[in-house]
């Protein structure tokens, strides 16, 4: 689903996401969320952009070290660029799939780490890179076509 | 099966920790879970959450998923912090001293349903 070239998306705004901010992991996808509230998208498609960013901002929380999310928009899409500079992923089929989880008992405690993260972040996306090798963190590129 | 969430905290016995302005709200379905990726996976927008959780994440998950309102189960208390959070984003919570089954199974019984029954898509 690649969109057509002149639907290239602009940047709209870029935020910061803090290294093992438990407590506040989650703030992020709020303002992505209030930012394209803004804009005036339909409920449904705020929710798929918000649970993208949010299982995005909380990977980046427990296992990235910190990072960035940017948002793109174009007229019907919005794409989420997810960037830290974290160990990476060294199997990513694995973590694909539902269920298959590193998390600590910190992390399940707050009632992440069950191994849903990614296909969450897949099954809201209409489309999906990600570029991760072992100690050069990860890039998620996540795109959602508004309806 | 709508139900005003004035109607849930006398069957909960619940105490309402904010959003008492609002009870007059309905909820359409119901979801329980203590995995917050299950909520943002599985819920529906509307939806009422039973959890055992009591972290700021619960607020943040149910503003994402569009989480209608908060069951803390078995008695669990949030901190003042996260009662503030969910007033921000005008979110009720309330605590019910039942267990997570006791508290779904006494709301079933009243009509309540999940997003996995048929009558609950109705």
């Amino acid at each position: 689903m690649t969109p057509p070239q002149d639907q290239e998306p602009e940047f709209l705004h870029a935020f910061t996401i803090a290294a093992n901010d438990f407590a506040g992991a989650g703030q992020v996808s709020i303002a992505v969320k209030n930012l394209l509230k803004e804009v005036g998208f339909s409920a449904q498609c705020l929710r798929r952009v918000a649970i993208v960013a949010f299982e995005a901002e909380m990977n980046v929380v427990m296992y990235g070290g910190g990072g960035g999310l940017s948002v793109y928009l174009a007229p019907t899409l919005v794409r989420l660029v997810v960037e830290d500079q974290g160990p990476g992923i060294p199997d990513l089929d694995l973590a694909m799939q539902e269920g298959w989880s590193t998390a600590t008992p910190e992390m399940r405690e707050m009632g992440f780490g069950a191994g849903m993260g990614l296909p969450n972040i897949k099954r809201n996306s209409d489309r999906l890179e990600i570029h991760t090798s072992p100690g050069r963190g990860t890039k998620l590129v996540a795109e959602i076509i508004l309806t | 099966m709508p139900v005003k969430l004035a109607q849930i905290a006398s069957w909960l016995q619940a105490e309402v920790l904010s959003g008492h302005e609002a009870l007059e709200r309905e909820v359409l379905l119901a979801h329980a879970a203590d995995m917050m990726s299950d909520v943002l996976a599985f819920s529906h927008p509307g939806s009422l959450l039973l959890t055992g959780l009591a972290n700021p994440q619960v607020v943040r998950t149910a503003e994402v998923a569009g989480i209608r309102a908060v069951v803390f189960v078995r008695g669990k208390r949030p901190s003042e912090a996260v009662t503030l959070l969910a007033q921000e984003f005008d979110l009720p919570l309330m605590t019910t001293a039942y267990s997570m089954f006791d508290a779904c199974g006494l709301l079933f019984a009243q009509g309540l349903r999940g997003w996995s029954l048929p009558e609950g898509r109705a």
